[in-house]
């Protein structure tokens, strides 16, 4: 099929097993690229590409940059809020002005879950979901996923377990999703306030204690606790949240297993993650962000140049040349 | 299995299948095959001359780089890979020299990505040392229209600048659509467009072998 | 009134279960009346007949919920174009919630929506005041200068009334005017921010829930405060299982309380909101199967006593837009009978008669309004309707202003043949 993922990457929850595994596959050998004295590779030159972001984000826009950037493509950023009667355009009349730039590809976070698929419904260029609100966040899943398939050979049965804020995270979803098709265990943990009610329909266990979670876990995946949780009245207070569902040595010492943790970032040190252990043997999270760049070039390559009528009419058998 | 007949330079009235001009600086064997035997995949070279053929490039490499001293191999993938082993055991066993091996994919160097229709899968590319000032001798399997040698080319030059690149094939089968030329030839077939090539190596397809289709099928 | 002239309604199936009549005949209006129906009638001079073989012929269907948007948003909707949009529905009269801008509070408001209610010709118009000025929740608006202007209900529809003190003494001053007080039964701090039914596919969406206790809450604390007051509560697009059983409980106890579900809710699911379709997005939200078979059922037994449309326009901008930011509502008048015979008629959950109960007899008799009856000397509010009658559903044939429907492009059963009010045609389809 000459567009493997289709036009665009939206989430997780509907590409298939094989997808998900040849993002993570296509993404292996592009790591070498970023180790290379010039990280660069002439895939997409010419290409542009916007990251349109209405939700403040150093990392993931650093991390598209650089992924676009090494394929050789041209950037453009673009921040603004999300909210269309301040920046006094609605996301509407935004799609139509790319549209008529004849942008490529756009990268687009928004603080609307089904913002990216609003976009994509109305423009041709291929749209990457860099977070949509509370819905996914498939690259932060689909990096997660290479990091554990890296470090552990495979997922099939694997053991994660998501501690955290669930309800309002993408990264979950994504996660949830991802983990499931490729034939992981998957489980939650965090106090019930923060879990959505219908969370068992996502066939996942739940643990209400954190220590059953490490006893059960081989890996887990911290999400960020953010403050505003606390402001809204979910949990009392991130002190309370720090004693119970926190991740420290002192928890994990208690591990049955060497454990793998993992972390979206940016990290609240002291809050859902003790710097200890952020930075202790056990912690993964830096190769998430070498593996961020190679996942998202990897979708950017599979997802571009999709021109269906060429490709039919110059097809090539790969052998000869 | 047809008669393989060797010839220093092609016939002019063969009842076979040349098409194309000779390549000028062609002196390496060619393969005559019948035209009637010509739309079934046919062997150009059995494991045994494969080996043979191998082991011969291997000196003529050495030969051509004046020795090992400054010597790299790198394969292109995916069978280039397997003959750049081959051939760098080959010559550290003749010249008790061990021979750097690298492998390049060249997917992401494609001139044709926009049209070859489904995404093709990038492999492996491993070169972890300094290229600068080596003489590097690239390895593949099939040159056709040079479209690869010329992607890895460009690869090459944004790992560094190498005293010199040579470039190393199992088989030539002419069609050459760039100013690409190989300086050792493990074999030369003249195949039409529409017709195709495939090498075939133990370490990936269980065995070894070169055949050769003129038309139509297997396309 | 202009002069009227005689029309006979030739050879319908004439369903009124208000007299218990059902049966092929004819009916003959004269003077905008009803003069006489049943058996064969012969064709007075002059009389215009009306061939009715095939049809239905029903009391005039009577909306108690509906969004005029005038005045205020007359861009959205008018009352000229929702009364036109009601009566190409089967509606020979509609009630106008208050929560326009500005809200319609006081008398002259309430005059203001008559005024340009019949000046629409069309469906008749019958204003519903606001319970608290400017829906604002604190202060009872006069009650008895809006119903001496014409307002038959009182509603904060649009919002829920928070206090229930103010609930309270509403329900008991509505009865010195025999008005009923409506609420739309929603607990604000549990649905805050919620943009569709909490569940698994709001969990799957990313998008805040409303859980189905946000609005149970409400509504047996309504139930309690009828209870208390001896005032008449009708709770506005009931859409919950927990609902109906609340409702169910209190009607057993002869608790004053009557309730409405709405055509949505009686067909389609939170399923609808799949891909993000702000035209499935209302308030109450669409919920699940389960709430959608406990309405249905209570729509059969009585516990939901009418179907009403809460009809509820709005600009194409308005609802293109991120789904958390659109704004809650659907049409719903011109496919309101044929989603109703769909959904509840062709699968056999209800009788073609106890439609019409629900959507003409009752919301009539219960809001106080003329009509919803084929009764002997009574004015001629009449539909012609063909229950089995196959159409697509094309928003841009829509008289009404709005394209907000979650139907578009589907094949619905039921269509209507024309509309009298009057004894006046106000809409026809036929030839």
């Amino acid at each position: 099929m000459s567009a493997p993922l289709g036009k665009d990457l939206l989430g997780l929850e509907h590409l298939s097993a094989e997808q998900i595994t040849l993002i993570l596959d296509t993404a292996e050998p592009l790591r070498e690229i970023s180790e290379r004295a010039i990280k660069k590779v002439p895939t997409l030159r010419g290409a542009t590409v916007v990251n349109l972001f209405f939700e403040a984000s150093t990392r993931t826009r650093i991390s598209f940059e650089f992924a676009e950037k090494r394929m050789s493509a041209d950037t453009v950023n673009v921040a603004t809020s999300a909210s269309s009667v301040i920046k006094g355009e609605t996301l509407v009349d935004t799609a139509k002005n790319l549209e008529a730039m004849k942008i490529d590809m756009v990268v687009i976070r928004h603080a609307s879950s089904g913002a990216a698929r609003f976009l994509a419904e109305r423009i041709e260029s291929n749209v990457i979901n860099a977070g949509d609100g509370t819905h996914e966040h498939p690259t932060q899943g689909l990096l997660d996923m290479l990091t554990l398939r890296r470090r552990f050979g495979t997922l099939a049965g694997k053991r994660i377990c998501i501690v955290g804020d669930v309800l309002h995270s993408r990264v979950a979803r994504s996660n949830i999703w991802g983990l499931t098709k490729l034939g992981a265990e998957v489980a939650v943990c965090g106090p019930r306030s923060l879990l959505p009610t219908a969370i068992a329909e996502f066939g996942v266990q739940v643990f209400d204690r954190v220590e059953q979670a490490i006893e059960w876990a081989d890996a887990l995946n911290v999400l960020r606790l953010q403050l505003e949780r606390m402001t809204a009245g979910y949990i009392p207070s991130l002190r309370e949240y720090n004693r119970v569902f926190g991740i420290t040595r002192e928890r994990l010492d208690r591990a049955p297993r060497d454990i793998l943790i993992m972390h979206p970032g940016p990290m609240n040190r002291g809050v859902e993650i003790d710097s200890e252990v952020a930075d202790g043997p056990h912690s993964v999270i830096l190769d998430q962000v070498t593996n961020g760049v190679a996942v998202r070039m990897a979708v950017l390559y599979l997802l571009a140049g999709n021109a269906p009528a060429l490709a039919e009419a110059a097809r090539k058998t790969t052998a000869d040349d | 299995m047809p008669p393989a007949v060797s010839h220093p330079s092609p016939p002019l009235h063969a009842e076979g299948v040349f098409v194309g001009a000779a390549p000028l600086s062609n002196r390496m064997p060619w393969t005559h095959i019948p035209r009637r035997m010509a739309t079934a995949p046919t062997v150009v070279l059995n494991a045994r001359a494969l080996e043979r053929t191998v082991a011969r490039m291997a000196d003529e490499i050495v030969e051509r780089a004046d020795g090992t001293e400054q010597l790299v191999l790198v394969g292109i993938q995916r069978r280039g890979v397997q003959l750049a082993d081959r051939i760098a055991h080959l010559i550290t066993q003749r010249e008790n020299a061990a021979v750097p091996r690298g492998a390049l994919d060249i997917t992401l160097y494609r001139d044709d990505l926009q049209t070859v229709g489904p995404r093709p899968i990038v492999g492996k590319t491993v070169i972890p040392w300094s290229i600068d000032g080596k003489t590097l001798c690239i390895v593949d399997d099939v040159l056709y229209t040079g479209r690869t040698i010329r992607a890895a080319l460009d690869e090459l030059a944004d790992f560094g600048r190498p005293a010199r690149i040579m470039l190393a094939v199992l088989v030539d089968r002419g069609g050459r659509e760039l100013p690409i030329h190989a300086d050792v030839v493990g074999r030369t077939v003249d195949v039409p467009r529409g017709g195709r090539v495939d090498v075939f190596v133990s370490e990936l397809d269980g065995r070894d072998e070169v055949t050769m289709v003129i038309a139509g099928e297997g396309t | 009134m202009t002069e009227h002239r005689d029309v006979l309604l030739k050879g319908g199936r004439l369903l009124d279960p208000s007299s218990n009549l059902d049966g092929v005949g004819d009916l003959l209006i004269r003077n905008g009346k009803v003069e006489a129906l049943g058996g064969s009638i012969g064709v007075p001079d002059g009389a215009e007949v009306i061939n009715c073989a095939g049809q239905v012929v029903s009391p005039g269907f009577v909306d108690v919920h509906c969004h005029l948007r005038e005045p205020g948003r007359e861009d959205v909707e008018t009352i000229l174009t929702g009364a036109r949009a009601a009566a190409a529905g089967g509606f020979t009269a509609i009630c106008a919630m208050p929560n326009t801008d500005p809200v319609t509070d006081n008398q002259a408001a309430v005059g203001f929506v008559l005024k340009q209610g019949r000046a629409a010709n069309a469906a008749r118009v019958y204003p519903i005041g606001a319970i608290s000025i400017g829906q604002q929740g604190e202060r009872l608006a006069e009650f008895g200068e809006m119903v001496h202007a014409g307002a038959v209900a009182v509603s904060d529809d649009g919002k829920p009334v928070v206090s229930a003190q103010l609930m309270r003494t509403a329900l008991e001053y509505a009865r010195t005017f025999g008005i009923p007080v409506a609420d739309h039964c929603e607990e604000p701090t549990l649905a805050a921010g919620g943009a569709m039914h909490e569940g698994f596919v709001s969990a799957r969406l990313g998008l805040k829930g409303i859980p189905a206790e946000a609005e149970e809450i409400m509504a047996i604390r309504d139930i309690l405060l009828a209870r208390l007051t001896g005032g008449h509560v009708h709770l506005c697009h009931m859409s919950t299982k927990g609902s109906v059983e609340l409702i169910r409980w209190g009607k057993e106890r002869g608790i004053s309380v009557t309730a409405e579900a709405c055509p949505h809710h009686l067909s389609l699911t939170d399923a609808a909101v799949e891909g993000y379709n702000t035209n499935a997005k209302m308030n109450p939200p669409l919920r699940t199967a389960v709430d959608v078979e406990a309405v249905q059922q209570a729509v059969k037994d009585g516990t939901i006593d009418v179907i009403a449309t809460d009809h509820a326009p709005h600009h194409n901008d308005d609802k293109q837009r991120e789904f958390s930011d659109a704004p809650n509502g659907i049409i719903g008048l011109e496919t309101a009978l044929a989603v109703n015979v769909t959904w509840l008629v062709k699968s056999s959950i209800i009788s073609l008669g106890t439609l019409i109960e629900r959507m003409a007899c009752a919301p009539a008799r219960l809001f106080g309004l003329p009509g919803g009856t084929l009764r002997r000397g009574t004015a001629a509010d009449i539909t012609v309707f063909d229950p089995d009658q196959a159409w697509t559903v094309d928003p841009k044939a829509f008289l009404t202003k709005g394209r907000n429907t979650p139907y578009g492009g589907r094949i619905l059963h039921g269509r209507v043949g024309c509309t009298l009010v009057d004894g006046r045609i106000v809409y026809t389809a036929m030839g």
